[in-house]
C-alpha cells in the first residue's frame, strides 16, 4: 500500500511498529513451534527422545521412526484410501459445485429460485447426527467405501461461491454463445468451466482438504472394516491409544510400539498425515484467498 | 432475451400458462438435466434425515414399519429435560460457544489490525501464510499437537513454565476438567485466526487510501489512525460475521471436545451432540438421541431468525 510507505517519526508511530512486529513473531512462533517440535521429535532416535529437551531440531537423527510405522500395514490400506476418497470426492465435488452453480447463474432457468431456496436451506437444518446414521444405514452403505464419498457430493455453500464467481463474469458471454447456436452444456463446457478455474482451484482444496482431514465417518460407519481405514482414523486410534490409556489401543500397533517409544510412533504419523497439506497449500493461496472472500460476501 | 419471455402476464389463461411453462422447461432441459440429479441428490441426504425426526415421538424400534411403530407424544422430550445430565451438557456447549464465539470473533480483526500494519511486505507475506497453516491441518492433528505441547511428560509449554520458575513442577492441563473450556477455546483460535483473519484483510484493502492521507494531514499517528478510519472502514464485515456466527453458536460440533476430552474432564467436555452419540448411538436409545438432536436444531434456528432479525433491523439488509 502506497499510502503507508511515509516514513512515521513520532515516538509513539515507533512503539507501535515495534509492538506490531512483536506481535507478529509472537505468532509466527507459537504456530511454527509445535510443528517443528513434532517433526524434531519424529526425526529422533527414540530412545534418545525418551531423555527429554527436544526442541525443533533432532538431536539423534534417525529414519528409523518411519521405517518403523511404515512396515506397519494398516497405515499403508489407511494411506491410500484417504488418497483415493481426496481424489474422487474432489473431482465430484467440483463437477457438482460447477454445473449446479452455472445453472443458478442463468436468469432464464426456470427452476432457480426453487434449486437455490432448496440448498440455502441445507446451510441452517440438519437432521442431526442419528437420523442421519439410520439412514446411512438403511441405505446399506455402513462398512463401504460409498460412505466417503456419496454423502458429501454437493455443498451448498460451495455452490454459492463458485456462483458468485460466474455471476461476476460477464453475461454477454453466455447470450452471444447461444446466438451461435450452442446449447445450455456447451456454453458450461466450453465457456464456463475454463473461466470459472479460479473459482474451481478454490473449492477443489476446500473439499480435497475436508476428505483428506475426515476421521469420524471412518469411526462411526465404517470402524468394523479394517480395509476400510483412513489415515486420519489410525491416527486418532494412535493418539487416543496413552491419552485415556484404557481402551482404543490398536492391536498391531502395540507391536510396534514395542520396539520404539509411543512418542515417536505417534509423532511420525502426525508428519505423516500432515506434510501432503503442507506441500500444497501454499501454492493455492491466491486462489483461497480470493475464494474466501467472495463466498463470504454472498453468504 | 430469454428471460423476458419467461415473465408470466396477468391476463393469460391457466391453459396458456401450461403451454409456456413446458414450452420454457423444454427449452431449459440441459440445464435441469445439470441441477436435477444433484437436487435428488440433497433431498436423499439432507432432507430425508429430517424424517427421522418423527422418531423422537414414537418409541422406535428398528426393521419395523413406521406404521407400526409405537407413539410416545413428548416422552422422550421429558427424559431429556428431566436428565440432570442434559443441563451440564447444556452448559458446557452453551459456555464453550459463548467463549468460541467471542475469541473467534475478536482475536482474527486484532490480528488482521496488526498485520495490516506491517509494511515489510515479505514479513507480512509470510506471517499471513503461516498463519493459514494450522487451518488445513485436522482436529485429530491439532488435538495431538495440544496435548503434546501441554504433556506434563517433556511438553513444551511445561518446560517452559518450570524452566522460567513460573511453576515448581508439570502442570497437568489436560487432566482438569475446569481449563477444559480455555483450552478448547485457544486450541480453536490458533488453529482458525489466521484464516478468519482473510475476510476483515480483504475489507481492510478496500478502503481508499485518500482517507488515510486526509488524516495524515489532520495529524493522526498511527494509532489513531487504525482507529478512526480502518476499524469503521470494517464495521459492515464485521457486523455481518458477528451476526452469522450467532446463527451458528449452538452447533459448535464435538469434534474438538471429542478428540480433545478424556476420562477426566468429562463433565466439562460433554457437548449436545457428544451426548447424543454416548446416550442415543452407543445405547441404542435411537428416539432419545434424536429428541436431543431436535433440540440441538430448534434452537439454532430460533437463534438464527433472532440474530437475522436484530441485522434487518440495523441494516436493512437479509443474510438469508
Amino acid at each position: 500500500m502506497g499510502n503507508r510507505l511515509l516514513r512515521s517519526s513520532t515516538v509513539s508511530d515507533r512503539l507501535f511498529d515495534a509492538f506490531v512486529y512483536a506481535y507478529a513473531a509472537f505468532v509466527l512462533v507459537i504456530t511454527l513451534y509445535p510443528f517443528l517440535h513434532v517433526a524434531a521429535i519424529s526425526l529422533n532416535d527414540s530412545i534418545d527422545t525418551v531423555r527429554g529437551g527436544i526442541t525443533i531440531y533432532p538431536r539423534k537423527f534417525t529414519l528409523k521412526n518411519y521405517e518403523m510405522i511404515f512396515s506397519y500395514q494398516h497405515l499403508g490400506t489407511g494411506f491410500r484410501n484417504s488418497a483415493l476418497r481426496t481424489l474422487i470426492g474432489t473431482v465430484l465435488g467440483v463437477i457438482s459445485s460447477s454445473m449446479l452453480a452455472y445453472t443458478l447463474s442463468r436468469k432464464d432457468f426456470q427452476g432457480r429460485r426453487f434449486v437455490s431456496v432448496f440448498l440455502a436451506l441445507t446451510m441452517y437444518v440438519s437432521g442431526g447426527l442419528i437420523p442421519f446414521f439410520l439412514l446411512i444405514r438403511e441405505l446399506n452403505l455402513i462398512n463401504t467405501f460409498a460412505v466417503y464419498i456419496l454423502p458429501g457430493i454437493v455443498s451448498a455453500f460451495n455452490v454459492f461461491v463458485v456462483r458468485s464467481f460466474i455471476d461476476g463474469l460477464p453475461y454477454a458471454l453466455q447470450e452471444s454463445a447461444k446466438i451461435d447456436g450452442a446449447n445450455d452444456f456447451t456454453i458450461y463446457w466450453r465457456i464456463i468451466l475454463p473461466l470459472t478455474k479460479p473459482a474451481l482451484a478454490t473449492i477443489a482444496l476446500f473439499v480435497a482438504v475436508g476428505h483428506w482431514n475426515s476421521w469420524f465417518d471412518t469411526y462411526l460407519f465404517n470402524s468394523q472394516a479394517e480395509h476400510l481405514t483412513t489415515l486420519q482414523y489410525e491416527l486418532m486410534k494412535v493418539l487416543q491409544s496413552t491419552q485415556s490409556s484404557v481402551d482404543y489401543r490398536a492391536r498391531n500397533m502395540n507391536e510396534v510400539m514395542a520396539h520404539i517409544s509411543p512418542e515417536s510412533v505417534k509423532m511420525a504419523i502426525t508428519m505423516v498425515v500432515t506434510l501432503p497439506i503442507l506441500f500444497v497449500y501454499p501454492f493455492l493461496q491466491r486462489y483461497f484467498v480470493k475464494g474466501m472472500t467472495l463466498g463470504a460476501v454472498k453468504s | 432475451m430469454e428471460a423476458a419471455t419467461w415473465t408470466v402476464k396477468k391476463n393469460m389463461t391457466r391453459k396458456e400458462r401450461a403451454v409456456r411453462f413446458f414450452r420454457n422447461a423444454v427449452r431449459n432441459r440441459w440445464l435441469y438435466a445439470m441441477s436435477l440429479p444433484f437436487v435428488a441428490w440433497v433431498f436423499v441426504f439432507h432432507y430425508l434425515p429430517l424424517w427421522g425426526w418423527t422418531m423422537a415421538f414414537q418409541r422406535y424400534r428398528p426393521g419395523r414399519p413406521f406404521f407400526e411403530q409405537e407413539w410416545v407424544g413428548l416422552e422422550h422430550f421429558r427424559a431429556l429435560f428431566q436428565d440432570e445430565l442434559f443441563y451440564q451438557v447444556l452448559r458446557n456447549t452453551l459456555a464453550m460457544s459463548v467463549m468460541g464465539l467471542v475469541a473467534g470473533f475478536v482475536v482474527p480483526i486484532f490480528f488482521a489490525l496488526m498485520l495490516n500494519e506491517i509494511r515489510l511486505m515479505f514479513y507480512k507475506r509470510f506471517v499471513q501464510t503461516v498463519s493459514y497453516l494450522p487451518h488445513f491441518v485436522s482436529w485429530v492433528v491439532v488435538a495431538g499437537i495440544v496435548t503434546k505441547m501441554l504433556s506434563t511428560d517433556g511438553g513444551p509449554v511445561n518446560e517452559l513454565l518450570v524452566g522460567l520458575g513460573i511453576l515448581d513442577e508439570p502442570y497437568p492441563f489436560m487432566a482438569k476438567g475446569k481449563l477444559f473450556w480455555i483450552i478448547v477455546t485457544l486450541a480453536d483460535v490458533w488453529k482458525e485466526t489466521g484464516w478468519n483473519a482473510i475476510i476483515y484483510l480483504a475489507a481492510i484493502s478496500g478502503i481508499g487510501p485518500e482517507l488515510y492521507e486526509a488524516a495524515r494531514v489532520d495529524g493522526a499517528n498511527r494509532i489513531q489512525q487504525m482507529w478512526h478510519i480502518t476499524l469503521p472502514g470494517i464495521r459492515t464485515t464485521i457486523i455481518v460475521l458477528l451476526i452469522m456466527s450467532i446463527g451458528h453458536l449452538i452447533s459448535i460440533g464435538f469434534e474438538k471436545q471429542f478428540l480433545l476430552g478424556n476420562n477426566l474432564v468429562r463433565e466439562y467436555s460433554q457437548v449436545l451432540d457428544l451426548y447424543a452419540l454416548n446416550y442415543g448411538l452407543g445405547m441404542g436409545r435411537f428416539s432419545f438421541g434424536t429428541a436431543i438432536n431436535i433440540f440441538n436444531s430448534v434452537v439454532s434456528v430460533i437463534l438464527l431468525f433472532t440474530a437475522n432479525g436484530i441485522f434487518k433491523r440495523v441494516t436493512r439488509e437479509s443474510i438469508m
